[in-house]
């Protein structure tokens, strides 16, 4: 890479919205015209246009790839596409619309960091629109288009396009804070204002929504505060082919949060031991300091008990550290969530036992008010709850980190993935027993 | 480092490696199925970052159809060498000797038949976890598959019953005879692979770059003609596999854009003879890899119908 060129920013974005709202048409049409399109891909979609779309090729199938998909019209599972403009890389998740598939939304919004909800121009808001937008919001999104599209059924009308947005404004303040909100008035089909702007929308401004996928500014959406690192795997060389490799044990993961330096404190949690990082390893080398995500191996001063699904913390700020949890979980089980069930809890790199001690509330799509003491949250539900975790969780807010403070429920005997689980921030932070460490 | 910020390469590599050791952590038995292709050659790079100074803890794995290129056998068995891995490769031959795969008559292709020979080494070591190099972009069925795909006990994958996969929060949990899949390149592209080539400086087998070769034309793809058949007295592996009097045959100056066996994979003609030409090539195709394998082309849905019967 030479010195002029910045380096290639990656946007993961996904689509949202309410069944037949054109979702896979966009992604289709994007990349359709951003020339992301193979011949062989295109000729495969006139083959399938000939038998089953009556000659007429239908973008949606560039991304409903399954048998069932294509027989049926819908998405039912998440499609991964990668696009590349001169600006930027992107991965695309275009999500299903219909409500039975919402876990595969959310699967395919939890690692956006810019949410597509699409809208019909004819319909409006629904309540399918409200929930995707309240299950982007609660994932900490912080960026949000609202995509009006299918305007080319209601003769480009710029007020109806206001009301839809403005509907959209009123309701926005009840969910959680996006960075930024856009309103883009398109046709997926025929490419309005996708990639090129549309003549019909003269009282449109711009941008169109591939210059705003190009533009938004996505520097370090991630947490450089706070340093947090699950231990992932114990590295240990057994018979190292280097002698001097003899007593290496390190500790390998993900930087989950802030920056480590060589020389720092950390404390080891939850035992609550205090150590100094000794080396910052790497296959390429060691280095002086290392940020999140960056995957390395930590070499601590003193030789400590430490093991997979401890937490290597710095101290400004300390985390919380309880087996009591509040948080806010999307249900995606067929069984109903119900008090006193247990699951198994995944949190960052470890895996507990965790039983629901209350339901606090659950909340209206339809008005995204809470209604408190649920007896139940059925599929597809949102609600808050309280739980109890067999061992305590070194953990923060997801409103402050997303990977410190996110878990998934699984269910007992088989194994299927149950909820996602956002955690509130703690009650208060971890108080370490030591009183001679320097911040 | 004066500004904490990953470039996509580092963002796909830290990814990666956070997936692997996650393999290592919550599987008591993985394998990596290795084939020296470009993809696998990047997944022994990244098992290297995330496990070093440790030896990497798993076994490398291939499934041979008999038809394989001799460079890529090579270069494969060289490269476990020097990693000091253990590589155990299982044949479409013997299984077809012990009776758990049987040829379909008139099918020449073995590409099918690797998927009985998978699940028979997957029971034969109790492997309870195959790491496979397979990426999003290459195909349609794919692009849905999660890094985490699970299999019942017969090998299945049930593409409208996925489990949901949440942030990087990977539920690896399995009951007895149940088995994953785990696809740490998920998020690769052919150009990110490529530029991660160069970048790491990583050997390749020199199919990859352009050479001189016997092909003949077969359908729309240009085939390699296969080795001459020496052992008389022995089948002809390559049976049915050999240019016909009206097949045209020629030399060209061709390379490999993907791998599969020689009756398989169509090479494309290419004067590339560098990472950095074939980078410049792959930003300009107007195909994509894919297009040149035989195997994909059987039928519209034939991928996901392969990987529904227990394939990669
Ligand atoms: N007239 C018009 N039709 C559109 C437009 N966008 C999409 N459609 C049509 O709407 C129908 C549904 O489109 P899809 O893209 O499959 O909808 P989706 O949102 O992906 O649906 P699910 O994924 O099943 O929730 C198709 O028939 C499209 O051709 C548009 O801008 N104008
Ligand atoms: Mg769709």
């Amino acid at each position: 890479m030479s010195k002029t060129q910045h380096p290639v920013e990656l946007l993961r974005f996904n689509t949202c919205g309410s069944v037949d709202d054109g979702k896979s048409t966009l992604i289709g049409r994007l990349l359709f015209d951003s020339k992301s399109i193979m011949e062989d891909q295109m000729e495969a979609l006139e083959r399938s246009a000939d038998i089953t779309g009556g000659g007429q090729v239908n973008l949606a199938n560039l991304t409903d790839g399954l048998r069932a998909e294509r027989e049926q019209g819908i998405t039912i599972d998440v499609a991964y596409r990668f696009v590349a403009t001169p600006k930027r890389k992107f991965i695309v998740a275009d999500t299903p619309g219909h409500v039975e598939y919402t876990r595969n939304m959310v699967t395919g919004a939890s690692t956006a960091n810019l949410s597509i909800v699409l809208v019909d121009a004819r319909n409006g808001v629904i309540e399918q629109t409200r929930r995707h937008s309240y299950i982007s919001a609660s994932l900490g999104i912080p960026h949000i288009i609202f995509a009006v599209n299918k305007m080319d059924l209601v003769d480009w009308s710029e007020e109806r396009f206001r009301e839809i947005r403005d509907g959209i404004e009123s309701f926005l303040p009840k969910l959680d804070l996006f960075k930024d909100v856009k309103f883009v008035p398109i046709s997926a089909l025929e490419g309005d204002n996708v990639v090129t702007f549309s003549d019909k929308t003269p009282w449109y401004e711009g941008p169109t929504l591939l210059g705003h996928l190009e533009s938004v500014h996505i520097a370090s959406d991630w947490n450089l505060n706070g340093f947090r690192f699950p231990v992932q795997w114990v590295n240990r060389p057994n018979n190292p082919t280097d002698k001097t490799l003899h007593d290496f044990r390190g500790f390998s993961g993900q930087i989950a949060g802030g920056i480590v330096k060589v020389d720092q404190e950390i404390l080891v949690l939850p035992s609550g031991q205090k150590s100094k990082v000794k080396e910052i390893w790497t296959h390429d080398g060691s280095l002086e300091e290392a940020f999140c995500p960056q995957s390395v191996t930590v070499v601590l001063e003193d030789n400590l008990d430490v093991s997979r699904g401890d937490t290597l913390v710095g101290f400004d700020p300390l985390p919380g550290h309880s087996s009591d949890l509040a948080a806010r979980v999307c249900w995606m089980n067929p069984r109903p969530l119900t008090s006193g069930n247990k699951y198994y809890l995944k949190h960052g790199t470890q895996t507990v036992q965790a039983m629901i001690s209350s339901l606090e509330s659950k909340i209206d799509i339809r008005t995204f008010e809470p209604e408190p003491n649920p007896v139940e949250l059925v599929m597809n539900d949102i609600g808050e709850v309280r739980l109890r975790t067999s061992k305590p969780l070194v953990f923060d807010g997801y409103t402050t980190n997303r990977l410190t403070g996110s878990f998934v429920l699984v269910e007992q005997g088989t194994n299927a993935t149950v909820a996602a689980g956002m955690l509130h921030s703690p009650a208060q932070q971890y108080k370490p027993e030591y009183t001679d460490f320097s911040i | 480092m004066s500004s904490y910020h990953l470039d996509h390469l580092q963002y796909l590599e830290t990814e990666s490696i956070h997936v692997l050791r996650e393999v290592a952590a919550e599987f008591e038995r993985p394998a990596i199925l290795f084939s020296g292709g470009k993809d696998s050659i990047c997944i022994l790079r990244l098992a290297e970052k995330a496990f070093r100074p440790s030896d990497i803890p798993m076994i490398f794995l291939n499934v041979e159809t008999g038809h394989e290129f001799p460079e890529l056998i090579d270069f494969r068995d060289r490269r476990a060498e020097e990693l000091n891995a253990k590589l155990v490769v299982r044949t479409v031959d013997e299984a077809l000797e012990k009776g758990i795969a049987t040829a379909t008559p008139g099918q020449i292709s073995r590409n099918a038949l690797q998927i009985p020979v998978l699940l028979g080494a997957i029971d034969e070591f109790q492997f309870d976890c195959c790491i496979g190099g397979a990426r999003r972009d290459e195909e349609k069925a794919r692009a849905k598959e999660r890094f985490f795909s699970f299999r019942d006990a017969f090998g299945q994958w049930d593409p409208k019953n996925q489990r949901p996969e949440i942030w990087s929060l990977y539920n690896a949990r399995l009951n007895p005879g149940e088995n994953m899949r785990v696809f740490p390149l998920s998020n690769w592209t052919e150009t990110d692979v490529w530029e991660y080539i160069k970048k790491e400086n990583l050997e390749v087998p020199n199919i990859y770059f352009s050479h001189e070769r016997e092909c003949f034309r077969r359908g729309d793809q240009w085939l390699p003609v296969p080795p001459v058949h020496e052992e008389s007295g022995k089948a002809d592996p390559y049976e049915g596999a050999r240019p016909s009097e009206e097949e045209e045959s020629r030399t060209m100056i061709c390379r490999v854009r993907t791998i599969a066996d020689m009756i398989s994979t169509g090479m494309i003609e290419s004067p590339a003879e560098s990472i950095d030409d074939i980078i410049t090539e792959v930003a300009a195709a107007r195909v994509t890899e894919r297009g040149s394998r035989a195997d994909d082309k059987a039928s519209e849905a034939a991928m996901e119908d392969r990987k529904k019967a227990g394939y990669f």
